[in-house]
């Protein structure tokens, strides 16, 4: 598949050979119309990090719901250390040591590091008093495990994305917990900050518990796996031992056929600059940044989380007001006083995260896709039934956006599918500049690839493209040129197809001579 | 229970709260000889034009996940305004008492989309300080309609029908075209489900605010104007509580106080089961306080019967 970051094949993990702690045998769940689990069977060693593969929707997040209490199954067993167990809530599978760590975190910004580790069960002195000495030392005996740099008094919000992450795994150790299971723990983070994760992980392991590890990233999962398994639409498809298989095997138990990613394929016809991007700075977040992209060209903006790269986007979209440095559109220089503005122009922004700044979830699949264009689809300023149809008949075909109707909210959808519908939305509105900003976090191989393709042929169509990303196979993959952001700066630039991933690395953590390259 | 589910699952279309206004129809026309005839039902509906009205108004600006506390003043301003004006010109009186409406739902949604403070205490200080101006201007005394062309206005009718009442449906007929088939009315909703996809979409959130609370304004003035229309007069304390009527008949149409969701039909159906119950208890002769306590209970059990109907466990489906 694509080049990964780093080389981890040289060191896959051998099978550890222990009774399993945890055994999942023919759990079968049905929802109403659909069978979301048919008689999977899973199971879990002690010091094991058991890794769980499927496309979204495949049923992982279910399986692991009716691990951990959340959901009841209409069949099968769930046996712990030898024990036959009905976990009939979340807080009853944590008493008994299965821990899930959410994809979406849940704490309270407002809250102390230690308050949140412990919400919900402070430890308590008689008259319900809070035993804050107690809270303290427990506490730090967590973080002693955890090896991160923040204090039991620091309040959580002030946290970034990847500490917030250890306080949810801080929580999950109060309770020491014999399965913990990840779901796409990840994710958020960057590659800088996947590290700490990964010990973290490896010295749960090192204790003897069972971890049940949920990814999208096949790296992240050949590094730390002992074993894979495979759902696929509900089905179990399989168990293979990491040290056994590689990336296409798994693949195609996934999705039941090879994946072709084609890197020839990029678009090579350009026309005049579209957008130029001359000294832009927003005071404390970016400063001084150039770059222009083409018609017909893709340009990467590649960077950690936390670059300046989300806000370049945001001010071209007029989201903010820049403090110095211009933005040249199609040869006008254009300052957008705010995004309607921006959509006037024929500028669209596919946000990074799709479901706080993309979708409506409790809006259907059709008025999502027609929201920033309503004036197409209406006459004497009434929308017509008829003329949304076929906008959305038109993108939902061309896109193969899978929904059972347009009636769907958007919110039980895929996050495959939830991209698509973002980005339809925004080529109904005929946008000369299309920026996508992380366009594929979270989402399943399938998709990914078809996102992907999507984006070189909406380029090769005419469309200028700027796409930011964190992921280094993707801004290979795509792009015609990268630009490296490190620290609110512009530190490269690359010719996308000549380009060493050393080169790319150095440039966004600000390691590099600040070389100029092509 | 279960059949129940299933009953409102397959027909997302029809509100639950018009089988509760069924039931309670059914249930009064049994109890009471004089509930089911043209005469009691035009009478409703022109008793609940009022609350009716407003609450046209506010299911928007609830729906855009706001809320507007001043409703009830404003009312009282308005009316004030069409009486005690009427000595200079009816023409001017009527429009000044339309016109507060609609500049006091402006300084309302401008306050709160330049400030982004919460609309709750922006309409909640608007509330207090409405009144405030009402006592300034009748020197708190009530005033009463001289001109009969006014106060026969209220009594009016076309045919055998009420006006307040045409009046009233014909608005609920606009606004629920407004919210359904508008460019502001899809936009309404998309700023109360998601307002940081709202403005990403290119969509320009405090517009939108501030139509609907002009809309509410004018919907509360001329309420008032209706309402000192059939009194033949104004008070001061006119209005007092309503807005609370008003937010119970919306969420009773089963709007969310957080926004995203909601429907005029569904208010229509808040509307007239406040006024069935009234009317009906009424009839049966229960007495005023019991009215209150029953509505009360009333409220609170249909919300809670809503909120077992919707609960999100089969929702997770994920395709």
């Amino acid at each position: 598949m694509s080049p990964s970051q780093h080389d981890f094949s040289s060191n896959k993990r051998q099978p550890i050979n222990a009774e399993p702690i945890l055994r999942l045998e023919g759990i079968t769940k049905r929802f109403p119309g659909v069978v979301a689990l048919n008689s999977v069977d899973f199971d879990v060693r002690p010091g094991e990090v058991h890794a769980l593969l499927g496309e979204n929707g495949a049923g992982k997040s279910t399986l692991m719901k009716v691990l951990a209490g959340k959901h009841q199954a209409n069949e099968g067993k769930i046996i712990l250390a030898g024990q036959e167990m009905a976990f009939e809530n979340p807080k009853h599978a944590k008493r008994a040591g299965v821990v899930l760590i959410h994809q979406e975190q849940s704490l309270v910004p407002e809250m102390t590091v230690a308050e949140n580790i412990f919400l919900g069960s402070l430890p308590r002195k008689p008259f319900n008093r809070v035993d804050w000495r107690k809270l303290r030392e427990d506490t730090n005996k967590i973080l002693e495990t955890l090896k991160c740099g923040f204090q039991h008094d620091d309040l959580v919000g002030s946290l970034s994305i990847a500490k917030k992450q250890m306080v949810e795994i801080g929580r999950a150790l109060a309770f020491t917990p014999r399965v913990v299971v990840f779901d796409e723990p990840t994710a958020s983070l960057t590659d800088h900050e996947k590290p700490v994760l990964y010990d973290v992980i490896n010295s749960l392991c090192e204790q003897g518990v069972g971890i049940v590890y949920i990814s999208h990233r096949m790296d992240e999962i050949f590094h730390l796996s002992h074993r894979i398994s495979v759902l696929r639409d509900g089905e179990y498809t399989g168990t293979v031992n990491t040290a056994d298989t590689n990336e296409d095997e798994i693949t195609r138990m996934m999705i039941g056929r090879s994946l072709e990613l084609d890197h020839a394929s990029k678009p090579s016809n350009f026309g005049d600059n579209l957008l130029e991007v001359r000294n832009l700075s927003v005071k404390r977040v970016f400063e001084n940044v150039s770059f222009n992209v083409r018609k017909g060209e893709i340009v990467g903006m590649y960077g950690l989380v936390g670059a300046g790269r989300s806000e370049v986007a945001e001010t071209i979209f007029g989201l903010r007001t820049p403090s110095t440095g211009e933005v040249v559109l199609d040869g006008k220089v254009v300052s957008f006083r705010n995004s309607h503005d921006a959509v006037v122009h024929g500028v669209a922004l596919v946000p990074e995260d799709r479901k706080d700044q993309g979708l409506i979830l409790g809006m259907n699949c059709r008025d999502n896709m027609t929201l920033a264009s309503l004036s197409s689809v209406s006459s004497w300023g009434f929308m017509t039934s008829a003329k949304e149809r076929e906008v959305y008949d038109k993108y939902h075909q061309a896109m193969k956006i899978k929904t059972p109707s347009w009636r769907q909210k958007v919110g039980n959808l895929s996050g495959g599918n939830q991209q698509k519908i973002v980005i339809g939305k925004w080529l109904h509105t005929h946008p000369k500049l299309l920026i996508l900003d992380e366009p594929t976090r979270g989402i399943d191989v399938g998709s990914k690839s078809e996102i992907h393709t999507l984006v070189k042929d909406l380029a090769k169509s005419g469309y200028a493209v700027l796409v930011i990303s964190s992921e280094m196979p993707e801004v290979l993959g795509l792009s015609n040129r990268i630009i490296a952001m490190y620290d609110g700066r512009v530190t490269a630039e690359f010719d996308g197809d000549n380009v060493s991933e050393d080169e790319l690395v150095q440039a966004i953590t600000g390691m590099g001579k600040q070389a100029q390259a092509s | 229970m279960t059949s129940l589910k299933g009953f409102f699952r397959g027909r997302t279309a029809i509100q639950p709260i018009w089988v509760f206004v069924l039931v309670i129809f059914i249930f009064f026309s049994f109890m009471s000889e004089y509930f089911l005839s043209f005469g009691n039902i035009s009478n409703i509906l022109v008793q609940t034009s009022t609350i009716g009205l407003i609450a046209l108004g506010m299911t928007l600006v609830m729906i855009n996940g706001n809320i507007d506390l001043s409703v009830g003043a404003t009312l009282g301003l308005a009316a004030s305004l069409a009486v005690g004006l009427q000595e200079t010109s009816m023409t001017l009186a009527i429009l000044a008492a339309l016109g507060s409406g609609v500049l006091l739902g402006a300084i309302n949604g401008l306050i709160v989309w330049k400030t982004g403070v919460n609309a709750f205490i922006v309409t909640l200080g608007a509330m207090l300080g409405i009144r405030g101006l009402i006592f300034l201007y009748t020197g708190e005394q009530s005033f009463y309609a001289l001109n009969f062309a006014f106060s026969d206005f209220g009594t009016s009718t076309i045919g055998p029908f009420p006006v307040l009442a045409i009046i009233f449906l014909i608005c609920t007929l606009i606004m629920h075209l407004v919210l359904t088939r508008t460019g502001h009315g899809r936009n309404t909703y998309a700023v109360g489900g998601n307002p940081e996809a709202s403005i990403d979409a290119g969509i320009r959130l405090g517009r939108h605010m501030m139509i609907n609370f002009i809309i509410v304004g004018f919907f509360a003035a001329l309420a008032g104007v209706m309402l000192a229309s059939q009194m033949g007069a104004a008070t001061p304390n006119l209005g007092r509580d309503y807005e609370l009527w008003v937010i119970t008949a919306v969420v009773l149409g089963g709007t969310k106080l957080t926004g995203g969701y909601g429907s005029i039909v569904g208010t229509l159906g808040g509307v007239l089961a406040i006024g069935i119950l009234r009317n009906g208890m009424n009839l049966m002769q229960v007495p005023a306080f019991y009215v209150l306590v029953i509505l009360g209970a009333i409220l609170i059990s249909v919300l809670v019967i809503d909120k077992k109907l919707n609960a999100p466990s089969a929702k997770e489906v994920r395709i």
